[in-house]
């Protein structure tokens, strides 16, 4: 079983292995560099707690909470 | 808060007219905030905006880099992260590099996020030959220990590379050589393709997935040959500010701070300067005046040219250039360092709530400086949905055209309690009477925007991802240079060249008398009861009315019209104008009212003509107006009437 990507802790490291959000934010994430096997680290969280920024490919990227339960990945 | 005449989209569109003679076309692509609009103007020499967020530009602009006796036509167009087309930004990308005739195609690519600019690298070099890729910001990259061998990224994609940094004008000439050698055949790039698109441009949406995974990999293994890095941990710095400044203890706490300490220094600095310019203009008057007289001018132009034009426009400069000057430049330094971003994602949950899109944040951060231009950034939005309520609820954050305004009534009104001298106190309060008035409007815009959404507008919160881009350090110079030229001029011009008709016309207004009573009065006369409701007085209204072409003139209307009558024409102190309005029945909740309506009216008619040219729609423009100016007469309304209420009882 993978975990969802807004359960990944803090500065914990997990690679992405199924991305099934709805279309538009799919591509989007492809685009910029999130595709399966990418590895991705959530690094700080906004005040609210939503959303929160990732780390992958060196980027820096806010997803929201949401968007990120529909993201599945495996703890390293 | 870009605000020259291209970003708020008047000459932009369609001016490639305008240059009638080059050789070659240029495109100049590449993703968000990669200092694409940094190198244009230092080719071009043009003023296009710049910021260091994702976004700044949202529609072609032109420009003509002259070199060796020949003429390129630049065209710097949107920043996309990749040509599948989904928002405005990526269709005009693509149409142009398709359809555009450029001859070759400039890739201007991060230095220190080569990978993910690789991407569109490769999906550029699918559509055309001649591309050549340019290696931006290798400052930064230096900075954080990266190095990247340009020669063997020029082997492994099979085009020209090119170095740069974009600050440095001087970088900028190999690209533009590479860029005529290209033109002119000396070099001819043979891109190393992964073929991606079995046709040329119709299949480009199908299998997006399969081939971007193999754009990626390619561009993983080219960084991994061409680049090293001495500390993996370069980013420590910028995560550590970032861990701060988005935390759930000081987040939202410095930013507020930030917003306050900027509108303190505003007030603060602008104070002395704005009396000595008002000062000024009193003293050249007498001078200039007599001159006129002199030269037997007769007296009713010279009161049309003295009472009408010259106050006007003395008043608008000596109370708005100051202040403009002071706020735009230091807003344009949270904005090159990389801060409205953060903005952004602190509040996303809030506009989350409200259905409605985070990067609505950055766009309000544009109203600040001007609400047309706040409009035209409503682009950036790729939901139509969301882009409505964006730009419907614009409105609701002060313009710099209101924010003198706001800030003269605050200073007049809430510190003339504050004994001379104390000006400490008396300018934080004024700075915290504006932050309340702007927490009302951001509290409208929350509260308009989710009304919207769960009525006409319905629907659920769409695209949400937002690029939290490096810090940047800024350029303190050119920050000064292009904040006072580019915004503040700008501004001033616009404001001007209103104050001058409107002027005339107060002018005429005011003098021009039916049985001994001027049109203003009667107009006045008119709206006063209804005006008297909302807690204020018949000549504010109508100063309000005639003051849509520009929001900036309504006090020097209001003024004017207190001062018709009276001669009492000095009011280069904070004092004499307090005197002014207090024996024209102003109160502490007319100041309240006026400062509120203010915040809460129709849109200037610049503001209200973009929304038209946005929206294509004249009923959502009239939606526009309508929306802030109800909400504004019936907030007046219930504090007058709240006001009054707690009277008897005292």
């Amino acid at each position: 079983m993978y975990m969802t990507l807004n359960n990944l802790k803090l500065n914990e490291k997990a690679v992405v292995k199924k991305i099934s959000c709805d279309n538009k934010i799919t591509r989007r994430l492809y685009d910029l560099g999130l595709l399966e096997n990418t590895l991705i680290c959530p690094i700080f969280s906004s005040p609210f707690g939503d959303p929160r920024a990732y780390e992958f490919r060196g980027n820096i990227i806010a997803i929201r909470n949401d968007d990120a339960t529909n993201i599945f990945v495996e703890v390293l | 808060m870009g605000l020259s005449n291209s970003s708020t989209g008047k000459k932009v569109s369609n001016n490639s007219k305008n240059f009638s003679h080059y050789d070659f076309t240029v495109a100049i692509a590449g993703n968000p905030n990669v200092g694409k609009s940094t190198i244009f103007n230092g080719l071009t020499g043009l003023n296009q905006h710049t910021g260091n967020w994702t976004g700044k530009t949202v529609e072609n602009a032109n420009g003509i880099c002259h070199y060796h006796n020949q003429n390129f036509l630049l065209v710097d167009i949107p920043g996309t992260y990749s040509l599948f087309a989904d928002s405005e930004e990526e269709k005009i990308a693509r149409d142009f590099i398709l359809n555009g005739n450029a001859y070759a195609t400039v890739v201007i690519v991060d230095a220190t996020l080569l990978e993910r600019n690789l991407n569109l690298v490769f999906q550029i070099m699918n559509l055309t030959k001649n591309v050549i890729v340019c290696v931006n910001l290798l400052d930064e990259a230096k900075k954080k220990g990266i190095s990247i061998n340009l020669s063997k990224l020029s082997n492994l994609l099979g085009v020209p590379v090119v170095g740069t940094i974009a600050r440095k004008k001087k970088t900028l000439n190999n690209l533009i050589s590479t860029i005529s050698d290209v033109c002119n055949k000396k070099i001819s790039p043979s891109p190393n393709n992964i073929n991606i698109f079995h046709d040329s441009n119709n299949n480009m949406e199908e299998g997006s997935k399969e081939v971007l995974k193999k754009i990626f990999e390619k561009s993983h293994e080219i960084v991994s040959e061409v680049v090293t890095i001495k500390d993996e941990n370069y980013n420590e710095r910028d995560k550590k500010i970032d861990k701060v400044l988005t935390s759930k203890k000081f987040g939202i706490p410095i930013m507020i701070l930030f917003l306050c300490l900027i509108f303190w220094i505003t007030i603060i600095g602008a104070n002395y300067p704005s009396e000595l310019l008002s000062m000024l203009f009193t003293n050249i008057e007498i001078p200039i005046k007599s001159f006129f007289v002199y030269i037997n001018t007769p007296s009713w132009l010279i009161s049309l040219l003295f009472d009408g034009i010259y106050r006007t426009v003395t008043w608008i400069v000596s109370v708005m250039l100051p202040p403009m000057a002071i706020f735009f430049p230091l807003f344009t330094l949270l904005e090159d360092l990389g801060y409205l971003p953060r903005i952004a994602f602190n509040l996303d949950k809030c506009f989350k709530k409200c259905c409605s899109s985070g990067k609505q944040a950055l766009t309000m951060c544009m109203g600040f400086g001007c609400n047309a231009a706040g409009v035209v950034g409503c682009r950036i939005i790729s939901s139509k949905r969301e882009r409505l309520i964006a730009i419907l609820t614009n409105n609701f954050v002060p313009c710099n055209g209101r924010f003198p305004f706001l800030i003269t009534i605050a200073t007049i009104f809430f510190t003339s309690a504050v004994k001379a001298g104390e000006s400490l106190k008396s300018s934080l309060i004024a700075a915290f009477i504006v932050f309340v008035i702007i927490c009302i409007g951001v509290g409208f815009t929350f509260l308009v925007s989710y009304i919207l959404s769960k009525t006409v507008l319905n629907g659920s919160a769409d695209c949400t991802l937002l690029e939290l881009p490096p810090y940047r350090k800024p350029q303190i110079g050119k920050i000064l240079v292009r904040s006072l030229l580019d915004r503040t001029l700008f501004v001033l011009g616009r404001a001007l060249s209103v104050a001058i008709p409107a002027g005339i016309l107060i002018w005429i207004l005011s003098n021009v008398q039916i049985d001994n009573i001027s049109i203003l009065t009667y107009i006045a006369t008119f709206f006063d009861p209804f005006a008297k409701l909302m807690g204020l007085d018949g000549y504010i209204l109508t100063a309000f009315i005639l003051g849509i072409p520009a929001n900036e003139i309504v006090l020097p209307i209001i003024l004017m019209c207190y001062t018709s009558a009276s001669s009492l024409v000095d009011t280069s102190s904070i004092q004499n104008l307090f005197e002014i309005l207090v024996s024209n029945g102003w109160t502490i909740i007319t100041a309240i009212n006026v400062m509120l309506f203010s915040l809460l009216h129709f849109p200037c008619a610049t503001t209200l003509l973009t929304i038209k040219n946005e929206t294509k729609s004249w009923r959502w423009t009239a939606i526009s107006f309508l929306i802030p100016t109800i909400i504004g007469i019936v907030s007046c309304m219930l504090i007058n009437l709240i006001y009054h209420i707690v009277l008897i009882f005292i």
